[in-house]
């Protein structure tokens, strides 16, 4: 191939980190602070939600009035480039077995799309196989993490109420927003069932933390990216900050190739693939620091084959891909006569839930292991693509606004008043759990494909046990409950055995974790407590890949403190030559 | 920015719009189309726009077929006394946009067309559009309530089933069709609960641990 070369930057940085969103956006962050000089690979475009904005539009301003594409898989207004395929960069499954891999390719990653549910994982969850015998133990507890708990608490801000739960631990919260009205009845249904429903920990600012960003001003509309940075994204409140410093680099459509090392099996630096000329670089630094995804990240590391780590970078122990695992995720919706012809008022209010479920039983007295939280939905959100389908499935089951029952279906004036009697009468609410990390779930490289760049792809092997299946149909019985609780009835959702309660394929909700997995034993382990890889002592993996269960809680909040942790180590050990 | 500037700045309109006519013409002249249909509002990616502006340069429907639709959505969601119909807020628009958009539908609603002309000619002799209007609803009544359409009409059903669900959704994103909804929210505000009057009607209140612990505003 003519003119085919290598191109290297003569730059030497401290630290090389890959991935600019939750994990790698902090790693910047922290490290540039302290004057370390970072460079930062990014494998999408620049992305700033006060330039590239969607903030406050109106459905009509998008041709398909906000349906999704196949460039923004959760719909045309959503802040987040990319879903569950890529073109040129495919992914394969063994055996049949099923696994989505949604990837978000921009400046932030997929802090763009995130619902902003930031939750501590609680003292069990650091423990969770001295519990039930299932798993493993984290070689450390929530009182090692506690502290960067609060700080990121305080750096980024995150709202909620003080409660005492023994297994969620309070943050050092913003005042919540008080609860909708379909949430005031939710919650009435919670506790005449003895379901906990408190508000909700979401990391929006309903208070000005700093004066760079800007305070909630309730538009719902989170996930299309907040102007004032009034939310979390890692683009906004921690890679923008950290460029500010001056110690940091920024590499845009900087696809990583490989960890190159030296022949004593020390990290050297990164390869590279430029996306805007599709040349090969190389960059080299002292430290490198993986924050592309948990199963990016382990791709990475996989396909970092040399003489001194012939078996993939990191991977001595065989367990680099291995316990992949995703939350749990079952979902049902309802109508609530009540809500009919309602009185019209502005119930955006923030992005997401006001209120929220955490997990509230006792699993010895259940018949499967770890919990799960509750996210509910509803109300008078503003109308987009889908908006009255299935009008004839609604408007013959219940009496109109004469109080006479009609024929389903049907056309002109009658039909037309029927979407306005019957709008925000909906409602929703979803399950998210802790699945079990096991060795049998995992990806791996393809030893046949690889992607458009000529880099191996991830084959996954995923399959739920009967924990996440048993689990999905409490799930299930718990929100029907709650549905007629209320006095609604339910419209969607409702699945039996035939198709495991509803639950979601894994990979469909986007937590998945313990790819690279931390451990004192490193030959059971990728990393050890610090998120240092035990083969190479220069090279860190600050995403979820270092979870080793995953709670059932959001994992952003925790590979934020996490990435703090290490960031703040291998600042000290910097110091100190180590590395 | 602070948020009050912010707000300031919303309310004059010059916040991050991006013509795309203006960054096609900047890179690719070949492929400049009618500026009516290529300007976007909202962030658009080099890949999106390229998708976007060939989608809207396309055509799917004939004008027959367009001709029909448009009788159609206006039956489906007519003028009234709070608003315009679906042709007013430009729903045969949406529709040929979102048919290029989703190739899924395609073949229902062309199908589905073709059906309803055959129908019609079989029974008075005319495509849809040409018969008198008696006829249209006579025809329409056969496949509007699909709990009691004849089995011989199911296609029918299914086919105004999916012509209702677009209109309903063109009309209700539509800017005439968000006022008709009174959807009040998409704007820069206080959220400070649901209003008085509303808890009343519904006999519901905030406990006064709500009250104390959620946030509160100074104006």
């Amino acid at each position: 191939m003519p003119g085919f070369q290598i191109k290297k930057n003569p730059k030497k940085y401290d630290v090389i980190i890959v991935g600019s969103g939750a994990g790698g956006g902090m790693s910047a962050y922290v490290l540039a602070n302290a004057g370390i000089k970072v460079l930062l690979l990014e494998a999408g475009p620049m992305y700033d939600p006060a330039k590239n904005v969607m903030q406050l539009k109106w459905p009509y301003e998008s041709p398909r009035r906000g349906a999704s594409t196949h460039f923004r898989n959760f719909g045309d207004f959503d802040a987040a480039y990319g879903g569950w395929e890529l073109d040129g960069e495919p992914y394969t499954h063994k055996d049949g077995t099923k696994f989505d891999w949604f990837r978000s390719r921009m400046l932030g990653g997929r802090t763009n799309h995130w619902g902003r549910i930031s939750l501590r994982f609680g003292p069990k969850d650091f423990k969770h196989k001295s519990v039930d015998g299932l798993g493993e133990d984290w070689p450390i507890s929530y009182d090692d993490v506690a502290p960067y708990y609060d700080k990121v608490d305080k750096l980024i801000g995150v709202f909620g109420s003080k409660e005492n739960l023994p297994n969620d631990p309070d943050s050092i919260f913003l005042p919540p927003p008080k609860p909708r009205l379909h949430e005031l009845f939710i919650k009435d249904a919670g506790t005449a069932l003895n379901i906990p429903v408190i508000p909700s920990r979401l990391s929006i600012l309903t208070k000005p933390i700093n004066k760079e960003r800007g305070a909630c001003f309730f538009c719902s509309q989170c996930n299309r990216g907040c102007t004032v940075y009034g939310d979390f994204s890692s683009s906004s409140v921690l890679v923008k900050p950290a460029l500010n410093t001056g110690n940091v680099d920024v590499i845009a459509n900087a696809m990583a190739r490989e960890v190159l090392t030296d022949n004593e099996g020390k990290a050297t630096g990164v390869s590279y693939v430029s996306k805007d000329d599709m040349q090969e670089y190389e960059v080299s630094g002292k430290v490198v620091v993986l924050a592309a995804s948990a199963c990016e990240s382990a791709r990475l590391l996989l396909n970092s084959k040399s003489a001194a780590h012939p078996n993939g970078l990191g991977n001595s122990s065989n367990v680099v891909g291995k316990y992949l695992h995703d939350s749990t995720g079952s979902a049902m919706g309802g109508f609530l006569p009540k809500l009919v012809g309602r009185k019209r008022y502005n119930e955006d209010g923030v992005g997401g839930m006001h209120v929220y479920t955490p997990w509230w039983l006792d699993n010895k007295k259940l018949d499967f292991a770890r919990g799960y939280h509750i996210e509910y939905w509803g109300g008078m959100g503003m109308p987009g693509y889908g908006f009255g389908f299935g009008m004839q499935g609604t408007n013959g089951k219940y009496p109109g606004r004469d109080g006479k029952q009609k024929d389903a279906g049907g056309y002109g004036a009658s039909l037309k008043d029927d979407y306005r009697y019957f709008y925000g009468a909906s409602f929703g609410m979803a399950g998210r759990g802790e699945a079990i990390a096991r060795e049998d779930n995992y990806c791996e490289i393809d030893p046949n494909t690889v992607d458009k760049f000529g880099i191996p792809v991830l084959r996954f092997n995923y399959k739920w046990s009967d924990q996440e299946v048993k689990q999905a149909k409490h799930m299930q019985s718990t929100f029907e409950e709650i549905i007629h609780k209320m006095g609604g009835v339910v419209t969607w959702g409702k699945s039996g055995a035939e198709n495991d309660y509803g639950l979601e394929a894994p990979g469909r909700i986007i937590h998945e974790v313990g790819t690279t997995r931390m451990g004192d034993d490193k030959a059971r382990s990728v990393v050890n407590k610090f998120n240092q890889a035990h083969d190479c002592k220069n090279v860190f993996v600050v995403d979820g890949g270092p979870f080793v269960s995953q709670a059932d809680k959001n994992p952003t909040w925790t590979i934020l403190a996490l990435a703090m942790r290490a960031s703040e180590y291998m600042i000290e050990e910097i110091k100190r030559q180590n590395l | 920015m602070d948020r009050r500037k912010y707000l300031k700045t919303l309310a004059v309109g010059t916040v991050g719009t991006i013509s795309a006519a203006s960054l096609i013409e900047s890179c690719k002249p070949e492929e400049k189309v009618k500026e009516a249909v290529s300007t976007f509002t909202i962030d658009r990616t080099p890949d999106e726009l390229a998708h976007e502006n060939k989608l809207l340069a396309d055509k799917f429907f004939d004008e027959h077929e367009m001709k029909t639709i448009t009788v159609l959505v206006d039956i489906i969601i007519p003028k009234d006394d709070v608003s315009g119909s679906a042709t007013d807020a430009k729903v045969p628009e949406f529709i040929e946009f979102i048919v290029k958009d989703m190739p899924h539908h395609q073949t229902p609603l062309r199908g589905g067309l073709k059906w309803l002309d055959l129908q019609c000619a079989k029974k008075f002799g005319a495509p849809f559009v040409d018969c008198k209007s008696s006829q249209q609803i006579e025809i329409i009544d056969a496949i509007a309530y699909p709990e009691k359409a004849k089995p011989e009409m199911k296609q029918g059903v299914a086919f105004f089933n999916l012509m209702r669900d677009l209109t309903a959704t063109g009309f209700f994103t539509s800017k005439i069709g968000i006022d008709d909804l009174g959807y009040v929210g998409n704007k820069p505000n206080q959220w400070d609960g649901v209003p008085q009057d509303v808890l009343d009607q519904y006999g519901v209140k905030y406990d006064q641990k709500t009250l104390d612990e959620c946030v509160k505003f100074d104006s």
